[in-house]
């Protein structure tokens, strides 16, 4: 066969620059995907509250303490115009998270440390993915397992000392959100720990420190950063967590401290005002909207502390 | 300043203490935790048990032809919809003669499920010659009486304030003793949808709803998630766009998911306007969700492989694109399905984000397309913990046992993939 005329064979890269153009454009095209979901979120968001905050002024909606949507069906009704005010639902959904870190907290942190300091590497192997089986469970699942189990437990319990809890309790949902948190911290804060070099950890127990001492010491204080970068990411997940809530908390808004009252969250309340009939502009539905919009942002801002505390701790000891 | 001359062995003694002391207390914090998981599969197996069981009443059921089929044309659709619930009726008062009185006859009849008369109309609507024929059959008791056989009614409780009054539980006794009255399997949980009657519910449209919508969210997240981990770790220079893509991917990873559902209702449902409550919405909101975490897994996965594989494909005169396509990305494929694998999984349990597009409703009939209107299993175990009905409870945790079944299925798969196919470079 005749070798290809130089010609043709220029020809034929020039084609085969084109299709790898081509290509490539197509590839940045997918990578756009990304932006234009976060857009299409703020957008949605911002459009709907937008609206929303024509009809309700947003100083009322951010120190409004009042919260009951109902918009009037007729304009001589009693009560007619809703109160939207963020403040009882920011407040119940502070309560339950904090709540469920307070569980969360020491348990994923002990475990962590316990797993990465002390336990040999063949108990490491099976409890550490049995750990994040909890993160894999669904959230509906914890839900039922707060309302069936914990609820009934905690009430039966109250009663037995003389309490009066109802049957949805900030502590029920508290405290099967800080189960399923627990793997969040565990298997973050493990990652920064087993990330502290090994040279300090040898120094400390080097100079005699037990290895207690060296954690405390030690290896915390140099993964601090890093610890608190997870804390975050979980008390993220908790305000933004709805199935287990939905399930368990209640409805009720009010401004409270106690952990034995219902309460409700931001998240209760979008997944209450948008289920069932709707109409697409009444206040009702956009106050959702306008609930959502915050819920991103403070997440967001969580979000973004954490993954800037994360990074920088991990080029500190790369 | 502290004391570093103190080694006597009263302090050691406090040290060791306390180290001891720390060590217990993490050993305590992981089987708490460990405890939790227990207590969590024990509580929910237990009460779910029960459902893969059903009580099935055994009856002799006459097919009249005259009150069946009086024409005698045995058109099947003709059969399907007659009315069987004289022959029933029949069937039981030649089991119980001794009721006499309207409203005993009545509640003797609510022994059955109310569903037991469309069994039978399946049955004569498959095979008309069963008409003129008399047959044993076993026919789904109704939520009491089942909830009964399990041992989960008090009886101790006043006759007023049960469902099951003393006259009923009297017959069930007497079916007992002639051994017409057991457990069998549970076939309707498998292989019906939703129902207002627990003893007629099942879980295959919530099944089938998932899996369709899991198909969509497979088929966009998938190539959309590769294409885009293949830009950034092949092709893009670092920049500032390639910034911003990489903050907003590990961004949108920890954004609540009802924020994704809200999403889903105001753009596709609002300005595209898909159909409500379908798994083609549901999969796509899904696949939004899943999209980062397949990103994240799939750059991990090219990160690993090594670049002297791409330095002898460019040397032997691959183009780049050649390169990545033939040789990067074939080896890195194990790693990524393993990472879509688990984002599926996430996105088989995920309930928030449907509810907010509508897939919530009450929906009886098997999806059968990605247009239809579905709910998946998830949702449907909210709904079901959400009704008063007593016999839901079991089927509530019995749907949550299917879906965890399914969910280690996914994460075992992913396991295998991993160990069996990715190569420790």
């Amino acid at each position: 066969m005749e070798p290809p005329k130089t010609m043709e064979l220029r020809r034929t890269g020039k084609l085969v620059k084109l299709q790898e153009q081509i290509i490539i454009i197509a590839l940045m095209l997918c990578s756009l995907a990304a932006i234009l979901v976060t857009v299409g979120i703020v957008a949605s968001l911002a459009f709907e509250a937008f609206q929303f905050f024509q009809k309700i002024p947003v100083s009322e909606f951010l120190f409004g303490l009042e919260w009951s949507p109902q918009t009037a069906i007729r304009d001589d009704q009693v009560g007619a115009s809703g109160k939207f005010g963020i403040l009882p639902l920011l407040g119940g959904t502070l309560m339950i998270s904090t709540i469920a870190m307070a569980v969360a907290t020491p348990l994923g942190l002990y475990s962590a440390i316990y797993l990465s300091e002390y336990a040999k590497p063949r108990t490491r192997v099976w409890v550490k993915p049995m750990l994040e089986l909890l993160a894999g469970i669904p959230t509906v699942v914890y839900g039922f397992f707060a309302a069936l189990v914990v609820a009934p437990l905690i009430r039966s319990t109250g009663s037995g000392i003389g309490f009066e809890i109802s049957s949805e309790s900030a502590l029920a949902a508290g405290l099967v959100m800080g189960i399923m948190l627990i793997p969040f911290i565990s298997s973050l804060s493990d990652d920064v720990l087993c990330a502290v070099p090994k040279t300090m950890r040898e120094a400390s127990l080097g100079l005699g420190a037990t290895r207690s001492e060296t954690v405390k010491n030690v290896i915390l204080p140099a993964a601090n950063a890093g610890i608190i970068g997870s804390l975050l990411l979980a008390a993220s997940r908790a305000i933004g967590e709805t199935m287990i809530v939905v399930m368990a908390a209640g409805l009720s808004a009010k401004l409270t401290l106690n952990p034995l009252e219902a309460v409700t969250t931001m998240t209760v309340q979008i997944v209450t005002l948008l289920t069932g009939d709707q109409e697409f502009d009444s206040a009702k539905t956009l106050a959702a909207f306008a609930i959502a919009l915050f819920l991103f942002v403070l997440t967001m801002i969580l979000n973004v502390i954490s993954l800037k505390i994360v990074d920088r701790y991990k080029t500190i000891y790369a | 300043m502290p004391d570093y001359t103190l080694t006597t062995s009263e302090n050691l003694q406090r040290r060791h203490a306390a180290e001891a002391r720390f060590r217990w207390i993490g050993r305590l914090a992981v089987l708490l935790s460990l405890g939790f998981l227990v207590l969590m599969f024990f509580s929910i197996s237990t009460r779910g048990m029960g459902a893969f069981g059903q009580t099935h009443i055994q009856l002799e059921i006459h097919f009249d032809e005259a009150m069946l089929d009086p024409n005698k044309q045995r058109d099947p659709q003709q059969l399907a919809r007659a009315n069987y619930k004289p022959i029933v009726n029949q069937a039981l008062f030649e089991l119980f003669p001794e009721v006499q009185t309207r409203r005993a006859q009545r509640s003797l009849y609510r022994l059955l499920s109310s569903g037991a008369v469309f069994d039978l109309a399946n049955m004569a609507g498959q095979n008309p010659d069963l008409v003129g024929s008399t047959q044993l059959l076993w026919l789904p008791a109704s939520a009491e009486v089942d909830l009964f056989m399990k041992g989960k009614v008090d009886v101790s409780l006043e006759e007023k304030l049960r469902r099951l009054k003393n006259n009923e539980i009297a017959w069930i006794n007497q079916l007992k003793v002639k051994r017409q009255i057991r457990k069998k399997f549970n076939t309707a949980f498998f292989t019906k949808g939703d129902s207002r009657e627990p003893e007629l519910s099942g879980i295959l449209g919530a099944m089938i709803g998932s899996f369709l919508s899991l198909l969509v969210c497979f088929s966009i997240a998938f190539p959309v998630g590769v294409l885009t981990a293949v830009y950034l770790e092949e092709f893009a220079k670092k920049t500032r766009f390639t910034d911003l893509i990489e903050i907003n991917i590990n961004n949108l990873a920890a954004v609540p998911s009802i924020v994704f559902g809200l999403l889903g209702l105001s753009i596709f449902l609002g300005v595209f306007h898909m159909p409500r409550s379908t798994p083609l919405v549901g999969g796509l909101v899904l696949a939004l969700m899943t999209l980062p975490t397949i990103i994240i897994a799939a750059r991990a996965a090219l990160r690993s492989v090594p670049n002297t594989i791409r330095e002898a494909a460019l040397g032997l005169g691959a183009s780049k694109v050649q390169t990545t396509f033939h040789h990067a990305v074939p080896l890195a494929m194990p790693g990524m399905l393993t990472g879509t694998i688990l984002g599926m999984a996430g996105a088989l349990g995920e309930t928030a984000p449907l509810l907010m597009i509508g897939m919530v409703a009450f929906i009886v009939d098997v999806p059968q397309g990605i247009t239809d209107v579905a709910t998946s299993l998830p949702v449907q175990i909210f709904l079901w913990a959400d009704s008063p009905e007593k016999g839901f409870v079991e089927r509530t945790s019995a749907a949550i046992m299917v879906l965890l079944a399914f969910l280690v299925l996914m994460n075992l798969f992913a396991v295998f993939l991993r160990r069996k196919l990715e190569k420790q470079w």
